[in-house]
């Protein structure tokens, strides 16, 4: 069976038929050919496929695409400026060397994006405990962490 | 004129891409085309096939081709090689039992690949994947390391499951010295089996094009050249001119993605037979069950000493998991690669390593970030640390007692140690790590119900493998240099091109960082250009730490080579003697005046050579070089790591972490803590959360991350690393590699801190909660 679903995609409206048990994240690779979110496990714990829908980081393995109809979805592709400027987290990221091999990185950026939506100033604690499903295996975490609390104090609260 | 590069914080140049999501992995490579590939594989640990039924799955949807063993023997396609040739202590060659692609009459572990199914879609792949019937005959698996001489012959080829018995040392010599000795401690210990776990999962996507009669392959792989060569000589017989391998963005490798498997070989051989590209991506339950696992030995270490505390000598008996097959280089990792490292930073003069390395009804095992050389130090480290507290001599002061001050130091294992100086390192982490207010943060942490424990590493590894003769003689069917070409543009920019592979090193800036030093360039000017044998040269790859050691000594080379020629171009141009022309910085100078000609001004003349002396020099300015080492690097270093136990839960906390490390000189201390840091969460995984569990069965119980737990954010701390400096004598950089020191040092500084924690001998790894627990409450029964 197939089914159509419309979303908006980084700003952009998108449509398509598919069969309906096609996850959200086999959408965004395999039809629109987003392929910065990745797929990292198939048991919804390494969150390298989290995209923000509606604002909120989700894992993208963990829905079908028709679950997201109607919704707004942003992925690592639509989160620097239009002119390339990288945004802040992303920009922290970079300069705390906070990737390595660079496959969880998406993920990373995209739960910090929300996770510093409502912590402008974390501490430590608060971000490790905000990366309890993404996991690293290049860093240790330690640069992720500075990362994201750099990243989290320039968006002062907004994204 | 430029600030020097070499030993800056330059901010990565690959950063951009994969925080843009730009990047781009194998999987995220669609060809025109593209059909899909999926392994059936086996559910039991050791089976005979009775039968496979592939009508169903034929028929099925979408289906392109079902492809069996039978499919690959009658095809003449080979068995995956082993690189490495141990010799059994009776002079005869390791037993190599054939290793097919797809399994054939036989699987040997769970996993293992029956048959590949191919479809126009990934979905059509998988549903048509579970139409294939295959009918098993089970046999008794082989599990238990202790038992497996004893267990049904795996291998027809080795009844007893014994792949070679290999030692190194002077036994009877060792025995004796024991017998004088005044103080033994002896150590009985699993080091647990581990799961690489790189981010990215293995991949493959391979094309064939009729036209070139030539294959190009896409894959997750540390050591492209390498694939291509064991894959077109030893098992499709193929032209390797007619293979390009492209190992682009990887998404991490940790040893897991040096090796050929499998799945390479199926997806290439396939994309032929149906002329179609063929993707096969793992999914992370495949993962676990086929990629390379690591270390899995089963160990008996003693260390004899005299009154004062000095070593006499080491006895070491290991049995090696090497799985159901042989891997790429399973064989040299449990003995060339762990035996050599016996002597740590200490003195020994005796050491005897017997290694009986056995195959089981497990998944193969290799190389894993460190290879052998973390085995070595939990050897060494749990065996000073432990004599130290039996003697009542303080560890550290035991260790100072043994240390190699003398450089170069021959070591009785073979490695001749360059250069080092481990009292500084040592000094340096006590200083970081707050030794001397240990015993008040202990105070503290007993306030407040908790055990608190101190334990220290001091590593050795050995790095830059190596060279080519030496590995050679020891067993190693490859060459282990590395190739790098400086082409330098009409303009004066450069593109490298390099043998080594990037797969999280950062090497797009550190080697640039090099060339642009070297050559007194800006940064941007150099670009770097690696994992494609269609353009590279040649190459070895990047594992056991070589890159910067092997690969960017390559590159240096040739940039002399390229110097060299623009210094005639220079000479030429400024109407002056070659042996008068200076490079300094980006300018050719005559030595003693202010005549000079920029390197962009020589690199245009080389190639608009109107004004230039055609009759000697050809134009261009292009180099090549192949570097092969004199030695393997040494980095060594202490690691100093407090953890805090609750006595209730066992729970263990690393309450800090300090690693003061001696790599040599550094390019990029950024990416260097970087690589620490990451390896130090490693190695604390191996030690506190992660570790294999096979049921008696054959079924791995850990098969993924909900049950196999590497480190999560908030199972690490914040790492205090610092670094020290003798630089390697024998690279021109003075350089040694920093990519495995903190999985090798890690598990035994946190073992030695949870047995100072708990007042016990030993506790297993990994020191689950339950496993301290456990520990706790044998100890306190013991005492009632």
């Amino acid at each position: 069976m197939t089914i159509k679903v419309s979303m908006k995609v980084n700003g952009k409206p998108v449509s398509a038929e598919l069969e309906e048990r096609t996850l959200l994240v086999s959408f965004i690779r395999e039809n629109l050919r987003l392929t910065g979110t990745h797929v990292g496990c198939d048991t919804a714990q390494c969150g390298a496929c989290t995209v923000l829908m509606n604002g909120r980081a989700i894992k993208s393995c963990s829905i079908v695409a028709m679950q997201a109809e109607g919704a707004d979805l942003m992925t690592i592709e639509g989160v620097a400026k239009p002119d390339g400027t990288l945004h802040p987290m992303q920009a922290a990221f970079k300069e705390n060397h906070g990737l390595q091999c660079g496959f969880c990185t998406p993920g990373m950026v995209m739960n910090a994006l929300d996770f510093a939506k409502s912590h402008p100033n974390p501490t430590e604690q608060e971000v490790r405990e905000s990366l309890e499903g993404n996991l690293c295996r290049c860093t240790g975490y330690h640069n992720i962490v500075k990362s994201i609390i750099a990243g989290a104090r320039a968006m002062g609260g907004k994204i | 004129m430029t600030a020097p590069l070499i030993g800056a914080r330059i901010q990565r140049k690959e950063d951009y891409r994969f925080l843009t999501g730009t990047g781009q992995y194998t999987d995220d490579v669609a060809l025109p085309h593209q059909s899909f590939a999926v392994f059936v594989r086996s559910p039991h640990a050791h089976a005979k096939i009775k039968s496979i039924k592939i009508d169903k799955a034929r028929k099925s949807d979408g289906v392109l081709a079902v492809y069996t063993g039978e499919d690959l023997a009658a095809a003449k396609v080979g068995g995956l090689p082993c690189g490495w040739l141990i010799t059994d202590v009776d002079g005869k060659p390791m037993k190599e039992p054939p290793y097919p692609p797809l399994a054939q009459g036989k699987v040997r572990h769970v996993g293992e690949k029956v048959a590949v199914v191919i479809a126009e879609t990934l979905e059509q792949a998988r549903d048509a994947a579970e139409q294939v019937k295959v009918e098993y005959e089970e046999l008794p698996a082989v599990i238990d390391l202790k038992k497996a001489s004893s267990g049904k012959p795996i291998h027809d080829i080795a009844p007893d499951n014994t792949c070679y018995v290999w030692a190194l040392g002077d036994k009877a010599a060792i025995d004796a010295a024991f017998s004088k000795a005044s103080h033994v401690t002896k150590l009985e210990f699993v080091n647990n089996r581990l799961v690489p776990n790189a981010i990215e999962p293995r991949a493959a996507n391979a094309a064939y094009s009729r036209a070139e009669e030539g294959y190009t392959l896409y894959v997750a792989n540390q050591n492209p050249h390498v694939e291509r060569l064991l894959m077109t000589a030893f098992v499709l017989g193929l032209p390797e001119s007619k293979v390009r391998v492209i190992a682009p963005d990887v998404g991490g490798g940790f040893g897991s993605k040096i090796y050929l498997y499998g799945e390479d070989v199926v997806v290439t051989w396939a994309a032929k037979q149906l002329n179609r590209p063929v993707k096969w991506t793992a999914e992370r339950s495949e993962s676990y069950v086929s990629d390379a696992h690591g270390r899995d030995h089963l160990t008996t270490a003693e260390l004899a000493l005299d009154k004062d505390g000095k070593f006499l000598a080491m006895r070491v008996r290991t049995t090696a998991n090497i799985g159901a097959y042989l891997s790429t280089f399973a064989s040299c990792v449990p003995t060339i690669l762990y035996a050599t490292l016996l002597a740590g930073q200490y003195t020994t003069p005796l050491i005897y390593c017997e290694v009986t390395a056995v195959f089981t009804n497990t998944t193969p095992v290799d190389a894993y970030r460190g290879a052998g050389r973390p085995e070595a130090t939990y050897v060494v480290e749990r065996l000073v640390e432990t004599a130290a507290r039996e003697m009542k001599i303080d560890p550290v002061e035991i260790r100072r007692r043994n240390f190699i001050r003398q450089f170069p130091y021959q070591t009785p294992v073979a490695l001749c140690y360059d250069t080092g100086n481990y009292e500084a390192t040592l000094d340096a982490a006590l200083q970081l790590a707050d030794v001397k207010g240990f015993a008040q943060r202990k105070a503290d942490s007993a306030r407040r119900g908790k055990l608190r424990g101190i334990g220290y590493a001091c590593y050795i590894e050995a790095c830059g493998i190596a060279p080519s003769n030496v590995a050679g003689s020891l067993g190693a069917r490859a060459g282990l240099f590395e190739a790098g070409e400086i082409r330098v543009h009409p303009t004066g920019t450069v593109t490298v091109f390099t043998g080594s592979h990037a797969h999280g090193q950062g090497h797009e800036t550190t080697f640039a960082q090099v060339v642009a030093d070297r050559l007194g360039l800006p940064l941007e000017a150099v670009e770097i250009v690696h994992g494609d044998t269609s353009k590279i040269l040649f190459g070895m790859g990047t594992y056991g730490s070589r890159s910067i050691a092997v690969g960017g000594t390559a590159i240096v080379k040739a940039l002399d080579k390229v110097i060299a020629k623009g210094k005639k171009i220079a000479a030429h141009l400024l109407e002056a003697s070659e042996s008068d022309i200076e490079y300094d910085r980006g300018q050719f100078k005559v030595a003693g005046t202010d005549r000079k000609k920029m390197f962009g001004e020589v690199a245009f003349a080389a190639y608009v050579p109107h004004n230039y002396p055609l009759d000697k020099l050809e134009p261009g300015l292009n180099e090549n070089a192949f570097y092969d080492p004199t030695n393997f690097t040494f980095p060594a270093g202490t690691y100093v790591c407090e953890v805090e136990v609750d006595k209730d839960t066992g729970n263990t906390q690393i309450a800090s972490f300090c690693a003061v490390d001696d790599f040599g000189k550094i390019i990029n201390p950024m990416i260097v803590e970087g690589q620490v840091h990451g390896g130090l969460a490693q190695g604390i995984g191996q030690a506190l959360t992660e570790g294999c569990r096979y049921e008696s069965s054959g079924q791995l119980v850990t098969g993924s991350f909900m049950d196999y737990c590497i480190p999560r954010s908030s199972d690490v701390p914040l790492f205090k690393v610092d670094t020290r400096e003798t630089p390697c004598t024998h690279n021109p950089l003075g350089v040694k590699g920093c990519g495995e020191a903190g999985a090798i040092g890690a598990p035994a500084a946190v073992m030695n801190a949870i047995t100072d924690a708990l007042g016990v001998k030993d506790v297993p790894m990994p020191a689950t909660a339950q496993t301290v627990w456990k520990s706790l409450r044998e100890k306190s029964n013991a005492r009632v």
